[in-house]
């Protein structure tokens, strides 16, 4: 029998990862629980978390976190910029966040993603390309895994001669994220993450000079040009919102793309069904960040007052884990939740949150994850899993395959 | 008994909607989602199927849509006889008919009225009729300012500031147009969101370059020798020339036609209960008359059963689904309406919600953001308790704010906020105008009270 004492810590135990659903299930049974004093409030139900997402008593605020003393789940990132917008409340936030959507998406930039269109499927075809002749292959390392740093590349601006070189930066720094590997690779990997961390902070603010001088139609010179009526940003400001699209925008897209693949692998007649209607994308996507969430929880907010949730008070200075993928899953919300099911009428899910902090880059991770399933679901041949479950990485928050080793009878 | 009446009409019954709008529309709908599969009438004085109103003062203005494609989207088959371009024009209760324009009669087992409201015109006729005096209620009507509007008229003058005529001006002056806005208040909105809020609406109409008079009234419209519009007379004697005048006095409800019938029908709408029933002119409830949408006055739980008249999209929808469902149900599978009022606006490119009753607060906190960036949460509060929040570029809090007015929270709101300012630790007077003055265009309208809740006790004359 698990003892309730003991759940946090199951969920954060490498050895629930490959399933942690029924932990969830249980977690929901005590939609607000606070195992041991000083440990996190952890919600779980659908209608609880949406609630909190938008409740202006709750904080995302780095030094708010911080003063709650961070816990393993909710570390602020060492980036060495100051916090990007993810980690600010209003009005710094919604400052940030104004500034970076003009240039990102309507109403001033209405096409930015829409016209990666193309380029994505592009970069999507070279990659499957280079299967080549294998009919085994790690979808991980060979595809989910360069394909966003390619796409953020291309947004930014990074001119595609320098991708090889911002990719080597980018790399461990997205690794050393990962405490798996911070604990395993020791003090020379810590070193090499930082100086990687600090090429890539030149690199970047000598492009950032550069597009000041002379603008592109990048996201970049939009970012130092912006002339609305917040003015443009810092170039600290811009560094740090470059490094927080990269970031942010990074392991969950190959978690989703993985979780995905998976998923699909799982759900032969889908796949099939996908195959022939690449339009049935759309909805597997949005099941997917309901049923696979690459975002398991949301572990960074703090209350900044007493807060009462089904009837019981969260004091003011707590840490709270809004628990997405165990909402997801709640039945009050979905009826038979723990069925994979693209053809539901209504899958609004917390897979990208929601409330202000509501994932930035959505629009764009939908595209991605549309033509990379429908892509791979296309071109595969009989594909089949090598491994079911597969290793997973360490990572509770973001969750997902290490690798996936897939075999197939050929591309088409 | 009952229970075979109620089975009888759900299968062969005969139910008459009048007014075929946005609560005439989603009634059938429910209707049928619901199992109706007697007869259904729609009758409605308008030509067209039922169509959308928001657009008509937003998109619409600026050619972004076009008046003939606001049509609402249907949500499901309704099988209805339509009999629309044809006016109700009586009702007889004990014979339980309704009496046509062109002579007909229909008869009905149950009977919907959402009549709505239509626009209150500008009161002398003679002026009135003067070309390039323009209302604004209609998809006609809209399609009418829309063309005057292309045509470069060299200045636009909108009587009233409410939301419609703020959003006309708004429309104005994204199309370049001159536009002078005349309002008897001292800012706009203050009907619908007081003074406090008004004076920001007022800003951001003088920082779009609207000629903003306040604490003015129109006193005459001019014409020329040929009868159209020039010119708009103030009480400050000052005078505006225009040739386009858009009259945005807010609305009068459609219930002339049920004059003598002996319902509870007047200029202020029609009572009905919780239920969506409508009273007799004795204060007795029927049980065969339903009432939904602008037209309707009912009363509200959640702010001390007070009559409400809202002039909401949202609560049409709301009202017209209950009282479908209860038109068609026992006494116990009835649903009252309780609706959470709540309204929308965009005007000068800002988004402009609220929620709850804004008018019965007699106080106001900005608990989130600052009047002065014009990105803000208030919240209103009325004898110690949260009744009504709005919000200036910030609705993704609202759903907060609903729950804290469902739960009758305390005012003032002492918790903190990510991002309470000092301005906003103190409550200040939300300072709406004494109700018993006409304003324009307030979008909610309270009348009486319950003394049966103590709590929420309003007073009419606000001392
Ligand atoms: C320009 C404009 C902008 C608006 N913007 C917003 C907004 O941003 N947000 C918001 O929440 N709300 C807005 N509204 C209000 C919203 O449109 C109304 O709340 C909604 O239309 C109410 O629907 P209804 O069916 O009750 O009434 P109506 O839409 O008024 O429909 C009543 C219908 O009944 C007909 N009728 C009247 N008398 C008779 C009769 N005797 N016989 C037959 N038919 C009759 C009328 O002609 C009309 O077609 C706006 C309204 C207008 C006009
Ligand atoms: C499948 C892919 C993705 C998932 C599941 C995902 C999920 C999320 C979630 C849950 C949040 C909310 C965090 C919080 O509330 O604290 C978030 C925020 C954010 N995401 Fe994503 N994301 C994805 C892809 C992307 C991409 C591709 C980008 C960038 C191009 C991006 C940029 C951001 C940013 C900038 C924020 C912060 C928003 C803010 O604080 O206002 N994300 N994302």
């Amino acid at each position: 029998m698990t003892t309730q004492a003991s759940l946090v810590r199951q969920i954060t135990d490498f050895a629930h990862r490959a399933d942690p659903y029924p932990l969830y299930e249980e977690l929901r049974r005590t939609p607000v629980l606070h195992e041991e004093e000083g440990g996190p409030y952890v919600i779980s139900s659908y209608y609880d978390i949406e609630a909190l997402l938008h409740d202006p008593r709750i904080s995302s605020d780095a030094a708010n976190l911080a003063a709650a003393g961070a816990d393993e789940l909710s570390q602020a990132e060492n980036t060495g910029l100051p916090p990007s917008f993810i980690r600010l409340d209003p009005p710094a936030h919604d400052r940030l966040r104004r500034i970076a959507n003009s240039a990102f998406g309507p109403p001033h930039t209405p096409r930015r993603v829409d016209d990666m269109r193309g380029e994505l499927a592009a970069i999507v075809t070279g990659l499957i390309d280079g299967f080549g002749d294998a009919r085994r292959i790690d979808l991980v390392d060979r595809f989910a895994y360069p394909f966003p740093v390619t796409v953020i590349c291309r947004l930014l601006g990074v001119p595609r001669e320098d991708e090889p070189r911002f990719r080597a930066w980018v790399d461990p720094l997205v690794a050393s994220l990962d405490p798996e590997t911070r604990e395993e690779a020791g003090a020379d990997f810590a070193k090499s993450a930082q100086e990687a961390r600090t090429q890539l902070g030149m690199y970047l603010a000598g492009l950032v000079e550069q597009r000041t001088r002379e603008p592109r139609g990048d996201l970049l010179s939009d970012l130092v040009h912006s002339r609305g009526p917040d003015g443009a940003m810092t170039m600290m400001e811009v560094l740090s919102t470059a490094v927080l699209l990269l970031i942010a925008g990074h392991e969950t897209t190959v978690n989703l793309i993985a979780n995905g693949m998976l998923t699909l692998l799982r759900h032969p007649e889908i796949l099939r069904r996908l195959r022939e209607d690449p339009r049935l994308a759309v909805n597997v996507v949005e099941e997917l960040l309901r049923y696979e969430p690459p975002v398991q929880m949301v572990p960074q907010r703090t209350c900044i007052a007493d807060i009462e949730v089904r009837g019981v008070t969260i004091p003011k200075g707590s840490r709270i884990w809004l628990v997405l993928a165990a909402g997801n899953r709640d039945p009050e919300r979905f009826p038979d939740p723990g069925r994979f099911d693209p053809d539901r009428g209504d899958i609004q899910h917390l897979g990208f949150g929601s409330g202000i902090h509501s994932c930035f880059g959505a629009p764009l991770a939908r595209l991605e994850a549309q033509i990379a399933l429908a892509e791979l679901a296309r071109r595969l041949d009989n594909p089949r899993l090598v491994q079911d479950p597969p290793p997973y990485r360490r990572n509770a928050v973001l969750r997902g395959p290490r690798h996936l080793e897939i075999a197939f009878d050929g591309l088409r | 008994m009952v229970a075979d009446y109620l089975e009888r009409l759900r299968r062969e019954g005969r139910i008459v909607i009048v007014g075929a709008s946005l609560a005439g529309l989603r009634a059938a709908e429910t209707l049928r989602a619901e199992g109706f599969a007697g007869s259904l009438t729609l009758i409605g004085d308008e030509p067209y199927e039922p169509y959308d109103r928001p657009p008509l003062s937003k998109a619409v203005l600026l050619g972004r849509a076009s008046a003939r494609h606001t049509e609402l989207p249907h949500r499901r088959e309704i099988d209805a006889k339509w009999r629309l371009g044809v006016a109700a024009t009586g009702l007889d209760l004990t014979a339980k008919r309704v009496r046509l324009a062109d002579g007909d009669e229909v008869e009905y087992d149950r009977l919907l009225i959402a009549t709505g409201v239509r626009a209150r015109p500008w009161p002398k006729e003679e002026e009135a009729r003067l070309d390039g005096v323009c209302v604004l209620r209609t998809r006609d009507d809209a399609a009418r300012l829309y063309q005057r509007l292309r045509s470069g008229p060299r200045r636009v003058v909108v009587i009233g500031a409410g939301f419609a005529g703020s959003e006309v001006a708004s429309a104005c002056r994204e199309k370049g147009i001159p536009v002078t806005v005349a309002e008897r208040a001292g800012a706009p909105l203050v009907g619908a969101l007081g003074g406090a809020i008004g004076a920001v609406a007022a800003d951001l109409q003088l920082e779009n370059g609207v000629d903003l008079r306040t604490r003015v009234t129109v006193t005459a419209l001019e014409g020329d020798a040929i009868g159209r519009v020039r010119a708009v007379h103030l009480s400050d004697e000052s005078v505006v020339e225009a040739d386009v005048v858009v009259v945005s006095l807010g609305s009068q409800r459609n219930t002339e036609w049920l004059t003598g019938s002996g319902l509870g029908a007047g200029p202020r709408g029609v009572a009905c209960d919780a239920g969506c029933r409508a009273f007799d002119f004795r204060g007795i409830v029927t049980d065969d008359v339903f009432v939904a949408g602008d037209v309707a006055r009912s009363p509200h739980a959640l702010f001390g059963y007070q009559f409400l008249s809202l002039e909401h999209w949202g609560n049409a929808v709301a009202q017209a689904e209950t009282a479908a469902h209860n038109m068609i149900c026992h006494g116990a599978d009835r649903r009252p309406h309780l609706w959470m009022p709540a309204f929308w606006s965009s005007q000068f490119g800002v988004n402009i919600k609220s929620v709850g009753v804004p008018p019965m607060g007699e106080q106001l906190m900005i608990t989130q953001g600052s009047l002065a960036e014009r990105r803000f949460v208030g919240v209103y509060g009325h004898q110690g308790r949260t009744v009504a929040a709005v919000t200036f570029d910030n609705a993704r809090w609202l759903e907060f704010y609903q729950r804290q007015i469902e739960q009758g929270a305390p005012f003032p709101v002492e918790f903190p906020t990510v991002d309470r300012r000092p301005e906003g630790r103190q409550p200040v007077p939300a300072d709406f105008p004494d109700p018993s003055l006409p304003t324009h265009g307030p979008t909610v309208t309270l009348s009486g009270y319950s003394p049966a809740d103590r709590q929420l006790v309003f007073t009419p004359a606000r001392h």
